[in-house]
């Protein structure tokens, strides 16, 4: 399941679906499992009289989750070494996102990879890197 | 933020797993994650985030007693101060801009952790979507029941002047 050294190019990608249609049932099953529990997230009457934004929207972190799931996917479980990303648009319930990884380089058994994340219009939602040990 | 007991519980990692749709046999199946190289169920990677319901503090959670700034009969429950400093995106304590984990290892159901965070950088940007961005920076250090480093994380916070434009 771990990818290897002799299987990597500089360039190579992987992408995966992160999520169809983001239902707001899920950014508050988010709420729930993470403790954040802020009204920006879940409460559109705040939201939306209060806060002045359209709606609801996800947590940063969700996405950072999703998007973790398609590394590790690729990478293998357990082998993330760094995982770091920016937040550069925010995500609404009824977005769909794809994320890809993209190989930056491969030394001393470590494959650094750059990861985007966007949303049905091409825009970029979350951009970053993660680092993961690779096999021989 | 510190806290001082962060269990690290096998339905927790459950219910985290399923929050950002991930069905990895590994984050629930111990007989399955036995046969995996970490050997046991492992937690998502951005699963140390979730410190937050062990912070007797977060205020991101409604607390007994105390007022809640989401809606309830109005459409908050706390009346705004006047002159009041920094508008967060509207309330909500601002926006997350950035999230960095450094692992040193992975946190598996057993661990116990503790977690000190430190202020870091602060820095401020003029943007044409949402006003004055305020930026600060925050490290995270999360130690195990040794007292051995298992995570760095390093988070970037947001105020702005004004909600976002759409």
């Amino acid at each position: 399941m771990a990818l290897k050294v002799s299987e990597l190019k500089v360039g190579d990608t992987y992408s995966e679906c992160l999520v169809e249609d983001l239902k707001r049932t899920q950014i508050v099953q988010y709420a729930g499992s993470s403790g954040d529990y802020n009204p920006l997230h879940t409460d559109e009457v705040f939201t939306t009289k209060v806060a002045g934004y359209p709606s609801v929207f996800a947590h940063g972190m969700l996405t950072m989750g999703m998007t973790g799931r398609m590394v590790t996917n690729y990478v293998g479980d357990g082998r993330l070494t760094k995982y770091g990303v920016r937040f550069t648009n925010q995500v609404w319930p009824g977005d769909t996102l794809n994320s890809t990884a993209t190989v930056e380089s491969v030394e001393n058994n470590i494959v650094r990879l750059a990861l985007e994340t966007k949303n049905q219009d091409g825009a970029t939602v979350l951009s970053g890197y993660a680092e993961a040990r690779v096999d021989d | 933020m510190a806290v001082d007991k962060f269990p690290i519980e096998a339905s927790h990692i459950l219910m985290f797993a399923r929050s950002i749709g991930d069905d990895n046999q590994i984050y629930y199946d111990a007989d399955y994650a036995a046969g995996t190289e970490p050997g046991s169920v492992i937690a998502p990677p951005t699963f140390a985030q979730s410190s937050a319901q062990f912070d007797p503090n977060y205020f991101l959670r409604p607390k007994i007693g105390e007022d809640w700034f989401g809606s309830g009969k109005e459409p908050t429950g706390v009346k705004k101060k006047e002159g009041g400093s920094g508008g967060g995106g509207g309330g909500g304590g601002g926006l997350h801009a950035e999230q960095h984990f450094e692992y040193h290892r992975h946190l598996k159901p057993g661990d116990v952790l503790t977690a000190e965070t430190k202020p870091g950088k602060t820095w401020e940007k003029e943007s044409k979507r949402a006003g004055k961005l305020m930026f600060s920076e925050s490290v995270t250090e999360y130690r195990d029941q040794n007292g051995e480093l298992v995570i760095t994380a390093t988070g970037v916070g947001v105020r702005t002047e004004r909600p976002v434009d759409q």
